[in-house]
Order: structure tokens, then sequence, then C-alpha cells
């Protein structure tokens, strides 16, 4: 339009207020997504330098980015200023969340006065804009972060790009001012599905439910410009370097759940762990904290078989997770009983028992429990091969195959398949772990690929045993993996699964064991008369004393 | 020493070309207090300037107003106030006597508070003053009654979602740019702002309110004027 209209001075004014609306709007969104409450003080003296008649500080460096993107220009009809806002996680997953557009339309106003109306105006609109900007989602989000995420800013010019917000996104209009070269327009589009999954956690475990995860694509102008943390030390220089990120930090719960229900709301859980911090390019800033997060689906959750302690008085499962990998260096996690404490070494004939004991018996898995359990060795390192040789049909088998299943409180173990400490004694499944071998420990670190159990299963069973395959019965189900809802346990060293895993498990008392308990009642069987011919000698005493009594 | 100004009630009547806006809020108890701040702060930060400095030949020069973040404590809400504790100091003041009539009337809780922004026209000798409402907010005011704590944890969340909304609408109103008045001079600033104030500028506005009684009538009508004296305390 020909502003023929406006005086050369007009003109100018006019374009100097826009730029500066522009500056003064860039450092108003990114100082309200610093995650700090923001204070200036008012002065009744005017200072000359405060635009709009507003307290607004400068921050440099933004000042910097946001001359650089306008690069001389002003916001004109199809060239808007954008500020987008967006979350990114210590795992290098970002989300953006609103895009803020300074934009500029062909109505005209030619009746209005620049140095005064529209001046003013400008300076109404800046305090909407203080306003708004502590009303959108990411305000509350941009408050608390630091810990689990940061939120960055990216200004660019040109056309509004508003794909990156996922469906469903919202608008709000914080207001225009007509000038008479056009009428400045600013708003705010930002996203309302703040439900969301990093693409790698969801290439790992198919999702149970619905999930709409229509974000984290590759950005899609990767000549865009380069993001910034909006957590910014003030102060420092312009272009200073960022402080270093810590290493290992706490990640601590947090959910997001402004979702519609069919979306997977998943929670990121509490975990110690060293992290590599997020990923810095060229382009990419260092946020002030670098963080661990952690999330999990949901269908963790629900690939969990519910086979925790408590449930019913007779379930004893404890589902742990043996799978492969084992060696013979750690046999004390197998069939393998312990070279001393008495325990025998696993009999190719049950020691004692019923035949009908043995029968009802569970499967060989209890027995790894067992065998390891001896109440004074629990840091056997009876080789597997060494004890299960000749009696399994396939020590291979054993050696590489661990599982547990469910089984019932008190029922009677296989003898051949556990020691004879383990016959008879309920809670013995309550095997120690050698724990000195934790990090070899497969239930730490689980090995990749499990295998079938029913090899073992065979190979165990064919152990000698008369007739113990119908032994099976109680077990309704394998547990190969464990997965605890809640945690991530194939990275970490330790977390919910490996503490429920490791802790299961406290060794044995002393009393429990039937080989100390047996040899101990037999004695006191054997002490019996002799003690009874004592108690016999003193049996005046023991009347007179009766009778105090009475 | 304060001047007594005498003003009529304030009601909107298209003929005065007062724009009339009205906000409803349901809120519990102790919400109330902040919920009317962060709407009152938020219409006055659009209605406030810096203060002026008149020049010679007729220029003024404008001071600067400073913001600053509140955040509630019963709400999950942010706002944004001007920095002036003269201002906040009145608000909170009116919002006080207001929170302690809705508690004392005995009513199931509803009121209302309104914000009128007027301006002076000075009559002759012996008609005193005129007061010439051109915008007024009237916030219309719910007090629920909570059970448990889960239910004022989600009142919690629910009333920062609404003053939100309520942000929004306010910001809407703003950017009409409508009716302002003309900016004065020096000899007639008083009549437009309220100049009583030693770091900001707001336009001259009285704050009143109404308690409804259970009948629903406004029969219980408590008006009570915050004029430039008690400002000025």
């Amino acid at each position: 339009a020909m502003d023929t209209d406006l005086s050369s001075q007009d003109r100018k004014d006019l374009d100097k207020f826009i730029k500066f609306f522009a500056l003064k709007t860039v450092q108003v969104i990114v100082q309200a997504r610093l995650g700090e409450k923001i204070c200036t003080r008012s002065s009744s003296s005017p200072t000359g330098s405060d635009w709009f008649n507003l307290a607004i500080k400068d921050i440099p460096e933004v000042t910097h980015e946001a001359k650089k993107a306008l690069a001389g220009q002003l916001p004109a009809v199809g060239r808007s200023m954008c500020v987008e806002i967006s979350l990114k996680t210590s795992e290098g997953d970002s989300m953006e969340l609103e895009i803020w557009c300074l934009e500029m339309n062909e109505k005209c106003d030619k009746e209005i006065k620049v140095s005064y109306t529209v001046y003013n105006r400008l300076s109404l609109l800046l305090k909407s804009l203080l306003a708004i900007t502590r009303v959108t989602p990411a305000y509350r989000l941009s408050r608390k972060q630091g810990h689990e995420y940061v939120i960055l800013y990216r200004i660019y010019f040109g056309e509004v790009q508003l794909s990156g917000l996922g469906e469903g996104f919202q608008t709000v209009r914080v207001g225009t001012v007509g000038t008479p070269v056009g009428t400045i327009t600013l708003s705010c589009a930002y996203r309302i599905n703040l439900a969301f999954m990093s693409t790698r956690q969801f290439e790992r475990t198919p999702p149970i439910m619905g999930i709409i995860i229509d974000h984290f694509v590759d950005r899609p102008y990767p000549s865009s410009s380069p993001m910034h943390p909006c957590n910014y030390r003030a102060g420092e220089d312009n272009g200073a370097v960022y402080p270093s990120v810590e290493d290992s930090q706490e990640v601590c719960t947090t959910s997001f759940s402004t979702s519609p229900p069919s979306q997977c709301v998943f929670t990121v859980t509490k975990a110690h762990f060293q992290t590599p911090p997020p990923v810095v390019t060229d382009t990419l800033k260092v946020p002030v904290m670098g963080l661990a997060f952690s999330h999990q689906l949901s269908s963790s959750r629900l690939s969990y078989q519910p086979a925790a302690l408590g449930v019913g008085s007779a379930d004893m499962g404890y589902p742990v997770l043996f799978a492969g990998g084992l060696n013979a260096a750690h046999p004390h996690q197998l069939l393998g009983p312990g070279k001393e404490g008495g325990v025998p070494p696993i009999p190719s004939q049950p020691a004692h028992g019923t035949q009908a004991d043995q029968e009802r018996m569970c499967t060989p898995l209890d027995g790894v429990h067992y065998s390891a359990a001896t109440p004074s060795s629990s840091e056997d390192t009876e080789t597997v091969s060494n004890s299960s040789e000749g009696k399994c049909g396939s020590p291979h088998d054993l050696l590489e195959t661990i599982f547990i299943r469910k089984v019932g409180a008190f029922v009677n173990k296989p003898i051949n398949q556990v020691t004879m400490a383990n016959l008879d004694i309920p809670f013995a499944m309550f095997a120690p772990k050698n724990v000195e071998l934790e990090d070899n420990d497969p239930m730490v670190n689980p090995p990749d690929s499990p295998e079938t159990e029913s090899p073992l299963q065979g190979s165990l069973h064919s152990e000698g045993s008369s007739g113990s395959s119908t032994g099976n019965t109680h077990d309704d189900f394998v547990m190969i993996d464990f997965k605890p809802a809640f945690s991530k346990d194939d990275i970490l060293p330790m977390d919910l699964g490996t503490f429920y895993r490791e802790f299961q498990n406290p060794p044995q008392l002393s009393s429990l064991s039937i080989d100390i308990g047996a040899q101990s009642m037999a004695e006191d069987l054997d002490s019996l008369p002799e003690k009874l011919a004592v108690h016999e000698k003193n049996v005046k005493e023991f009347d007179a004393f009766v009778e105090t009594l009475q | 020493p304060p001047r007594i100004r005498c003003c009529a009630p304030p009601r909107a009547s298209p003929a005065m070309n007062c724009r009339a806006e009205v906000l409803e809020v349901s809120v519990e108890g102790r919400q109330v207090e902040e919920a009317m701040l962060a709407v009152l702060h938020t219409v006055l930060l659009h209605r406030s300037t810096g203060k002026f400095h008149y020049k010679k030949e007729g220029t003024y020069s404008i001071g600067t107003v400073g913001t600053q973040d509140v955040d509630c404590d019963f709400i999950d809400f942010a706002y944004v106030r001007v920095s002036s504790e003269e201002l906040d100091r009145a608000l909170r003041k009116a919002v006080g006597e207001f929170k302690d009539a809705l508690r004392s009337s005995g009513s199931d809780g509803m009121g209302q508070i309104s914000l009128e922004f007027y301006q002076k026209k000075k009559s002759r000798w012996p008609f005193s003053d005129e007061c010439i409402p051109w915008e007024l907010w009237t916030i219309k005011v719910n007090v629920v009654n909570l059970a448990n704590e889960q239910e004022r944890q989600i009142c919690r969340e629910k009333v920062g979602e609404k003053l939100c909304e309520k942000i929004i609408n306010i910001v809407e109103v703003m950017n009409r740019h409508e009716y302002l008045p003309k900016m004065p001079t020096q000899s007639e600033v008083d009549n437009v702002f309220d100049t009583s104030l030693k770091d900001v500028q707001p336009y001259l506005y009285k704050i009143s309110y109404q308690i409804t009684d259970s009948l629903g009538t406004s029969v219980t009508t408590t008006m009570r004027r915050l004029i430039k004296d008690t400002l000025a305390l």
C-alpha cells in the first residue's frame, strides 16, 4: 500500500516503533519461559530508554538472536517474525509447544496517528503479551523446567510453520494494532496435546494402547535457525558459553496428563544413573542442566505378569529373569549345592521324602534357588557342571537357561532337583543369591536372548527323577522376563526390578535349613531321654515350685 | 489533605458510552481473594500508564511501568501485575472487604465486585462534579464448599484454567481499542487519571461490591466506595 499520506518522519518513527516492538516482543516471550518470576520496577521519572513506557529488560543474547533473525527487515505481509518455544528432554527428545507470531497484514489505517496512538497501542499490546504469556500451558511447564527438561526458543523470520504443534493446537490472539502501513497482529498457536513418548521407546516395545505420536519427527526445516534454551543466566556476555552439563542426576516423577484418555499418559520414574548430556550440536546449545529422563510405556506394565508376592497366600511366585548367558562361573545360581555346609549334591535319588511328594514337586527352577541357599555358604561357587553332571540330561541347557515359575508356598519340591536342604521347607525358595557376582548376575544384567524353557525343563526333569515330569502341574506359566511396572531394567544397574529380585531371596534362616535343623533335631531327640531323666530327678523341686505358685 | 469526592453509584448505560463486561467465576472460599486480585490486576495493568510529567508547551513525558509475576497460593495460576505497592494495597483492601462481606453475609456465597473506570466532569457550583463511567468490569463470584482434599486439588486446577480463560477474555476486550478518554492537558489530568500514586498512573477508578442473599436478589447492597482519599492512605 502506498503510504504517500505518511510523512517521512512518521514513516521513520513507525519503522522504528515496529522494530523495537518486535524486539521487545521476543524479550517478553523468552523471559516468560525462563522458568523464573519476572519483576521490574516502575519509575516515575522517564528514563528515555524504556520503549513503550514499559520496564522490559533486554537480555543481550536474545536481542542478538532476534536481530539476527530479522536481518534488518521488518515484519511485513508474508514475512512474519516467529518465536518458537519447545521443550527438550535430556534424552534429546524435543517437542514444540508454542509458536508466537508477529504478523503484518494489508489492512491499513491511514487515519491513525503514528507517534501517539500507534505507540500507545503497541504499549498496550505488550501488556497484553505479558498477561497472555502466563496463561498458555507452556508457562507452567517452563516454571518447572530444569530437572527433566528445558525450554528452548528459536526465532525465525518468514513463513509461519505450525506443523510441529501436533493435532488440534489452539490459537489465542494477543491483539492487533492498525498502522498506516498495515495491521500488526500478535498471536500464539500452542500445543494442547502434551502426552508424548519418545520414538526410541516406541521402537523397543510396541504400544498396547493407541498412542498418538505426531511429533518427534525430524525437524522439517533443517536449515532453520538454531534453538536456544530459555533458561539463561542473565548477566552473561553475548555469546557466552553455557555452563557444562552435570553428569548424573536424579530424575523425579513427572507426568504429562493433559491428553484425552485415548492417548498414552506415561510416567517418568525415579532413577539414578549416569547419562550422557544431551546431544550438543553446533546448532544446539546445551541446556543449563542436563538430566536423566527415563520413561516407561504402560505397555510394560501390561506385559508384567502379576506374580507379585502376596498375591494369594499360597502364591509364592517370584518372577525372576534368568535368561541365557550364564556360564560356569556363576553356578551358584544354578542347581549347584554348596561344597560346604553339609549340603549334599543334587541326588539322583530323592534323599528322603515319599514318592508322592516327589510327584507333587515343582520344577527344577525352584531347585535352582534352593541349592544355592545353603546356610553357611552363600559364597559357594560350586560349578554347575560338577554338581549337575550326570544328573542333568543336558547340562548345557541348565547352564544356559534358568527361569522361574510360580509355585505354591508349601508345595514340596522334587528331591531330585533340589538339595535335601530344601525338602519340606516352606519359604526355602528364598534361597540366597550369591551377591558377590551381582555384576554378572543375569537378573541385574539380563542377557539378551532368553531361551525357551522346555529344553531345560525336560532336562531337569530327566535328571534322575522318576515320574516327576508330572510335577509341573502346579505351574501355570513360566515367566521369562520380569519387567516390573514403572521401571526400566535393561540399562540401569539398579532399579525396582533388580531390587525386587535381589531382595526377595534373602538368605535362608539357619534354623530353617534342614540339614542343621535335622541335625539339631536329631540331637534334640537323642538328648531327650537324658533330659527327661534329669527332670525326673528334680521332680521334688518342681513340685515344691508348683506349690509356691498356688 | 484528601479531598472528598462524591460520585454517583456506578451504572452502565449505553447513552454514556460505557461498555460493560461481566466475568463469572466459581471458587472456593479461600480462593476468592487471589482470583479477584488476578482479574483486577490484569485489568489495571492495561489501564495504567506511567506518571505524566508535563513540560512546557503542553508536551508531556511518561514514566515507566514495571511489572511483576504473582503466584497464587490456592490456585494453580500466576498473573502479571503492575509494580506498584500502593496500587496492590488498594486492591487488596477492597478485595479483603469483599471477601469478608461474602463470608459474613450468611448467604450461600454469591456476590459481585465491580471495577469502574470513570471520568470527572466539572460542574459549576453548586453542583458537584459528575462522574461519568466509561468502562465497567463486573466479576460475579460464586463460592463453593468442597468436601475433601481431592476436590480441593481439582478445584485448584479448574479455577486456574478458568482464570486463564478470563485473562484471555480481558485481553480480547482491551484489544478492541474502543473508547478511551482523550489524553488530558495538565489542568485536566486529574479528571482522567488517578495521579495520587507515586509510581504509576491508573485511569480514575472505583471498586464496589454487592452480596447477593440466598433469595437471589440484591437485598443486601453494601456499597463501599474506594475513592481517592482512601487510596491515599
